[in-house]
C-alpha cells in the first residue's frame, strides 16, 4: 500500500509534466488535466485515509529510499495521523481551487495550471517528508509557484506582494536551514553520523542540551512563526491575500499557512521540547495578542480580502495558543482548527472572488443588500460566515472550543487571563465578521450596479456546496477527523509531560520499533541516558 | 614504456597542449579558418572530455611528481572541457552577430583551457604557476578582443596590470615556501612539514602570500577590485568563460596544495580565511544589489560565489574540499549558463545589458525565461537545484568545523541575494515589455543553454552522482 503516498506525490508532478508539453493553444486540454490530476489526487487522500489505521503508533505507509549516501539523506515520505488530515486538506481545496480559475485566469493559462499543480506537488511533500532535508526541499519548493502565482495573476500591487511575501519566508527558513545542517552535525558528532533521518533525529534531539537547543527552537521556530504568521510577523500576509487571484488566496490561507503550525508541532515540539517548555507562554501570548490584534484591525477593513487576511491571522492566533498549551485537547483542538480554518476561509475568499468577477471591486461599501439579489449566495456565504464566527454546530466551534480548552487546563501555561482573552478573541470575531456579512447582504440595494447581480453558476456551486457540507459534518461529528490525529498527539503530549513532570496519566500504546533502521556505525552514547541527565539539569516541575 | 603509461595518465593536458597550438598553426596556414578552427575546437575539446573521463582511475603523480593525474583532475578536466565547448557554441552566434568573428578567439580560449587544466594537475608550484600564467595571459588578450571598443580595452588593460601585480605576491609566496621548505612538490613540502623541518614563520608569510595572489585571482575581498569594470567590458562570452572556469580551475587547484599545507594552517590563518570568506559573501552580495547593468550584477555575485567557495577551505575537512569541487562544478555550470543567456539577449555595441531590458522577457521568449529562472534560482540556492546542495554541503563542513558564525554570515548573503536574482526575475516575469523585443536567435548558444540548465537539474537532484566521485579521489 505504501505506494500510494509515492503516486500522490507523482500524480501532480506527472500533471504538472503533462501541462508543460501541451500547447498553449489547447487550453481545454490543459484545464481538463490540472483538474484531473488533482482530482486523482483527492481520490488517492481519501484511499490513504480509508486505509490509514488510527490505532497504530508512528508513521505509516513510510517509504524510504536512499538518496545521497554520505550525509544519510533520503527520499522518506509517511504519515501520521497529524500529517494525514492536512495531507486531506490539501488534496481537498486544489480542485476547487482549479474549478475557481477556469474563468478569472485569462492570460498565460499554461504557466498558470503548471504552477498550480507544482505547488501541490510541494505542499503534500511538505506534509509527508520524514527527512529534514527533504522537508526543507519542498518547503523551498513552495515558495517558487506561489511567487510567481502571486506576481503573475495577481492585483495591482502584485510584484510589491510577491517580493514580500518571498523575501519574508526565505529570511525565516534559511536560519531553519542552518539549524537543519547543524542538527546532522550534531548527530554526527554524538551518534556516530551526519543524518537527515527525522525518526533518528527525534531520539537524539531532545538529549541536546537546553542552551543549544534554544538556539535551535528559534532557528525552526522563526520559520514557522513566519509563515504561520505569528504577530508581530504577520505584514506580509496582508499584501499577499490582497494581491493574490482568488484561487492563490485560497491556497495561501488554506495550506500554506497551515505548513507553520504543522512544522511547530512536528519540529519544535518533537524535536526540541524542553526549549518548548521555556517559550511555550511567550508563544502562547504571541498568539493571543495575534488573535485580538487581527480581530481588532479586521474591524476596521474596508476592502473585503483584506479583512479575511486579518481574519486569518486571528484564527491562527487560536492554533497557536492550542499549539503551546500542549496538552491533548489543545493539540487536538489546534489540528482540527488548522482544517477549519482552510475550509471556511478558503471559501470566504472564493465568495469574495466571485463577487469581485461579478463587480471587479472588493470594497464591502459598494454593496449593500445582495441577499435579495443572490439568495442563494447569501445562504451559503451565511453559513462560511458562522462556520468563521466559530457557531455551535459547525466545525470552527469545535476547533476553538477544544484549543482555549487546552489552554485552560494546561499545565504547562498555567495563566487562566489567556482563555480569558482568547475567548474574548471568539466574541470580536462575531462582530467583524457579522458586519462584513451585514453589508454586503442586507439593508438597501443603493447601488444601481447590484441590481442585476448573477447569483450563483453551477460551477460555483460545485466549488461552494462540497465545503458546506464538511462544516456541518465536522461540526456534529468530529469524531471521524479527531480520531485520525487523536494517537499521535496523545503519544506527543505524552512525551512532552514525561520530559516535563517525570509523569504522565496518557496512556499510549506501546511504539513499535520504527522499521528497518541502521544500527550507527560507531557506539553511540546511549539516548536515554543523555536524555535521564539533561532532566536532572531542568528546573523543578512546579508543585 | 614507463613513459607511455606517463603520458596516457596525463592524456588530457597533453592532449589540450598539442590542441591550442595546432589551431594556432591552422589559423596561420589557411585563410579565413573560423569555421575550420571553430569545428575542430570543438571536436579536440571533446576529445579531451573523452579523455579526462578515461583517465578517471589513473590516479598518482607522473613526471616526477610535477603533475597529477586522474581522480579530480581528470574529473575536472571534462567538467572544464565541457565548459570550454558550452562556451564555444554560445560564442559563434555571439561573435557572428558582433561581426567579429576572427580565429584568434579560438585559439586564445584553447590556451586559456590549456592552463586551466594545467591549473588543475598541479602537483608543483612551478607547474601551479605555469598554469595560472598561461591562462590568465590568454585571458587578458580575451578581455580586450572587441579591440574597437573603449571598454573591453580598459578591461584588458586593468586586467592585466592588476594582474601582474597579483602574479608579483604569487611568485613571492612561492619563494618563501621554496625558502622555508626548501621544495617545490606538493608531496616534498608536505613531508618537510610533517618533519618538522621546515621554518615556521617564513612559511606562515609564504602562505600568506600565495593567499593574496590567489584571492586576485578567484577574486576574493579585498583583491576582487579590478572584477566589475573586466566582467563589465569584456566581451559578454568572455566574462562567461573567465568567470567561471578560470575560477574552478583555481578551485581545484587549491585542493591539493592546501591538503599539502595543511600542517603549517594553524587556527589563526583558518580564521583569517573565514574571516576573508565572510567578507566576500556580505561585500559581493550587498553590492550586487544597487547594480543596474546585468553583466555587473553578475560580476559582483560571482565574487559573492568566490566567498561560498572559500567556506570549504575554512573548513579544512575532507568534507570542506569535497563540498568546495561540488559547488565549483555547480557553479561553473549555472554562472556559465547565466552569462550565455546574456549574451543571446545582448545585441550589438552592448546594448541591452540593462535589467530593464529584461522586462517582459517571459512573454516572448517564455523558455529562454524559464530557463533563466531554473539559473537564477540555482544562484539563489533554492532546491532542487545545483546551487542549493553545494550550499547545504559546505554549510556542513563550516559547522563541522566549528564555524557556525560562518555558515550565518552565508545564509545573510544569500537573503541578500535573493533580492537582486528575484530583481531579474521580477523584469522578466512581471513587468510588461517596453517595446516590442527583437527576436533573439541563439543558434547554438540555445543548444549550449539547455545544456548547463540540464546539468544544474541533474546536479541538484542527483548530487550524490557527482559527490561520490569526488569522496572516493579525495
Amino acid at each position: 500500500m505504501e505506494f500510494l503516498l509515492v503516486a500522490l506525490l507523482a500524480v501532480p508532478l506527472l500533471g504538472f509534466g503533462t501541462v508543460l508539453l501541451i500547447p498553449r493553444e489547447r487550453l481545454g486540454w490543459i484545464q481538463g488535466v490540472s483538474l484531473g490530476s488533482s482530482v486523482l489526487t483527492l481520490l488517492l487522500a481519501i484511499g490513504i485515509w480509508l486505509g490509514f489505521h488510527p490505532e497504530k503508533p508512528g508513521f505509516q505507509y513510510v517509504v524510504s529510499v536512499r538518496w545521497i549516501d554520505s550525509l544519510d539523506i533520503g527520499f522518506r515520505i509517511g504519515v501520521d495521523g497529524v500529517s494525514l488530515l492536512l495531507v486531506l486538506l490539501t488534496a481537498f481545496l486544489m480542485p476547487l481551487a482549479l474549478l475557481a480559475s477556469l474563468e478569472p485566469i485569462r492570460h498565460r493559462q499554461k504557466e498558470y495550471y503548471a504552477m498550480m499543480l507544482l505547488l501541490e506537488t510541494a505542499m503534500l511533500g511538505v506534509f509527508v517528508a520524514l527527512d529534514t532535508f527533504l522537508f526543507y526541499v519542498f518547503w523551498e519548493l513552495v515558495l517558487i509557484p506561489m511567487y510567481f502565482i502571486i506576481g503573475i495573476w495577481g492585483g495591482r500591487n502584485r510584484v510589491y506582494a510577491a517580493l514580500k511575501f518571498f523575501l519574508y519566508t526565505l529570511v525565516g527558513s534559511l536560519l531553519m536551514l542552518v539549524a537543519i545542517v547543524w542538527l546532522g552535525v550534531y548527530a554526527e558528532q554524538h551518534a556516530g553520523g551526519f543524518t537527515a533521518d527525522y525518526e533518528r533525529l527525534r531520539q537524539l534531539a531532545p538529549t541536546i542540551p537546553l542552551e543549544l537547543q534554544r538556539w535551535l527552537f528559534w532557528a525552526f521556530a522563526l520559520s514557522f512563526c513566519i509563515k504561520v504568521p505569528l504577530f508581530p510577523l504577520h505584514t506580509w500576509l496582508p499584501d499577499a491575500h490582497v494581491e493574490a487571484p482568488t484561487a492563490g488566496s485560497v491556497i495561501l490561507a488554506g495550506v500554506l499557512l497551515k505548513m507553520g503550525t504543522y512544522g511547530l508541532v512536528r519540529f519544535n515540539l518533537e524535536l526540541f521540547p524542553q526549549a518548548s517548555f521555556q517559550y511555550a507562554t511567550l508563544l502562547a501570548w504571541l498568539g493571543v495578542v495575534g488573535i485580538l490584534y487581527g480581530a481588532l484591525v479586521a474591524f476596521a477593513q474596508t476592502d473585503m480580502k483584506k479583512l479575511i487576511a486579518y481574519s486569518s491571522v486571528s484564527h491562527l492566533g487560536f492554533i497557536v495558543l492550542g499549539i503551546f498549551s500542549m496538552t491533548v485537547e489543545g493539540l487536538q483542538g489546534a489540528l482540527i482548527q488548522m482544517v477549519n480554518h482552510g475550509l471556511s476561509t478558503g471559501m470566504l475568499f472564493l465568495c469574495v472572488g466571485l463577487l469581485y468577477e461579478r463587480r471587479h471591486t472588493r470594497e464591502l461599501a459598494e454593496f449593500g443588500g445582495l441577499a435579495r439579489v443572490m439568495p442563494l449566495f447569501a445562504v451559503l456565504l451565511l453559513l462560511a460566515v458562522l462556520s468563521s464566527v466559530g457557531l455551535p454546530g459547525l466545525n470552527g466551534f469545535v476547533g476553538e472550543f477544544l484549543s482555549l480548552l487546552g489552554a485552560a487546563r494546561s499545565r504547562f501555561l498555567d495563566n487562566f487571563l489567556l482563555v480569558v482573552l482568547g475567548a474574548c478573541g471568539v466574541i470580536f470575531a462575531a462582530a467583524y465578521l457579522l458586519k462584513f456579512y451585514h453589508s454586503l447582504m442586507f439593508g438597501e440595494a443603493r447601488n444601481p450596479e447590484n441590481y442585476h447581480l448573477r447569483d450563483l453558476t453551477w460551477s460555483e456551486r460545485l466549488q461552494l456546496v462540497p465545503l458546506v457540507l464538511l462544516f456541518i459534518w465536522i461540526g456534529v461529528y468530529p469524531h471521524t477527523f479527531l480520531n485520525t490525529s487523536e494517537l499521535a498527539l496523545r503519544g506527543l503530549v505524552a512525551k512532552l509531560e514525561q520530559l516535563r513532570f517525570g509523569v504522565t496519566n496518557i496512556s499510549v500504546p506501546p511504539s513499535t520499533p520504527a522499521p528497518e533502521r541502521q544500527p550507527p556505525a560507531t557506539p553511540a552514547p546511549e539516548p536515554q541516558k543523555l536524555l535521564e541527565e539533561q532532566l536532572r539539569r531542568m528546573p523543578p516541575p512546579r508543585p | 614504456m614507463e613513459v607511455v603509461s606517463q603520458l596516457y595518465a596525463a592524456a588530457p593536458v597533453v592532449l589540450i597542449g598539442l590542441l591550442a597550438p595546432s589551431v594556432m598553426l591552422l589559423d596561420a596556414l589557411i585563410r579565413q579558418s573560423s569555421r575550420i578552427s571553430f569545428w575542430t575546437s570543438l571536436g579536440g575539446l571533446l576529445a579531451v572530455a573523452g579523455t579526462g573521463l578515461l583517465t578517471l582511475p589513473a590516479s598518482g603523480k607522473v613526471f616526477r611528481g610535477m603533475l597529477q593525474t586522474g581522480g579530480t583532475a581528470a574529473l575536472f578536466d571534462t567538467l572544464l572541457a565541457i565548459a570550454g565547448i558550452l562556451t564555444l557554441l554560445a560564442a559563434r552566434p555571439y561573435l557572428q552577430r558582433e561581426g567579429r568573428e576572427y580565429d584568434e578567439f579560438y585559439t586564445l580560449l584553447l590556451f586559456a583551457l590549456a592552463g586551466a587544466i594545467i591549473v588543475a594537475h598541479a602537483a608543483h608550484l612551478l607547474v601551479f604557476f605555469l598554469g595560472i600564467e598561461l591562462m590568465s595571459v590568454a585571458f587578458y588578450a580575451l578581455a580586450g578582443y572587441f579591440r574597437t571598443q573603449l571598454r573591453s580595452v580598459e578591461a584588458a588593460l586593468k586586467y592585466f596590470l592588476l594582474g601582474a601585480f597579483a602574479t608579483g605576491f604569487l611568485l613571492y609566496g612561492i619563494a618563501m615556501v621554496y625558502g622555508s621548505s626548501g621544495a617545490l612538490g606538493y608531496e616534498t613540502i608536505q613531508a618537510q612539514l610533517q618533519h618538522g623541518t621546515a621554518l615556521p614563520t617564513l612559511l606562515l608569510i609564504g602562505t600568506g602570500l600565495l593567499v593574496v595572489g590567489i584571492g586576485f585571482k578567484i577574486a576574493i575581498v579585498p583583491f576582487h577590485q579590478w572584477v566589475p569594470d573586466v566582467y563589465q567590458g569584456a566581451p559578454t562570452v568572455v566574462t562567461a568563460f573567465m568567470s567561471t572556469v578560470g575560477k574552478a580551475a583555481v578551485i581545484v587547484a587549491l585542493v591539493p596544495l592546501f591538503q599539502a599545507l595543511q600542517p603549517a594552517i594553524g587556527t589563526k590563518l583558518q580564521a583569517a580565511l573565514a574571516v576573508l570568506s565572510a567578507a566576500t559573501i556580505l561585500l559581493g552580495n550587498i553590492i550586487a544589489v544597487v547594480q543596474s547593468n546585468i553583466k555587473r550584477m553578475l560580476a559582483y555575485s560571482s565574487i559573492a560565489h568566490a566567498g561560498y567557495l572559500l567556506m570549504g577551505l575554512v573548513a579544512q575537512s575532507e568534507r570542506g574540499w569535497a563540498g568546495m569541487l561540488f559547488y565549483a562544478a555547480a557553479y561553473l555550470f549555472m554562472q556559465l549558463g547565466a552569462f550565455i543567456v546574456v549574451a543571446i539577449v545582448e545585441r550589438e555595441n552592448e546594448q541591452r545589458l540593462e535589467l530593464s531590458d529584461y522586462a517582459g522577457l517571459s512573454r516572448q521568449h517564455p523558455v529562454l525565461a524559464a530557463l533563466m529562472a531554473v539559473l537564477l534560482f540555482s544562484l539563489t540556492g533554492l532546491p532542487p537545484f545545483a546551487g542549493f546542495f553545494g550550499k547545504y554541503y559546505l554549510f556542513t563542513a563550516a559547522i563541522e568545523a566549528g564555524y557556525t558564525w560562518l555558515a550565518i554570515v552565508a545564509v545573510i548573503g544569500t537573503m541578500i541575494s535573493a533580492y537582486f536574482y528575484l530583481g531579474v526575475l521580477v523584469a522578466m516575469y512581471f513587468r510588461e515589455p517596453r517595446e516590442a523585443l527583437v527576436p533573439v536567435h541563439g543558434g547554438t548558444a540555445t543548444a549550449s543553454l539547455w545544456l548547463s540548465t540540464a546539468v544544474v537539474l541533474a546536479l541538484g537532484i542527483f548530487p550524490s552522482s557527482l559527490l561520490q566521485l569526488l569522496e572516493r579521489f579525495l
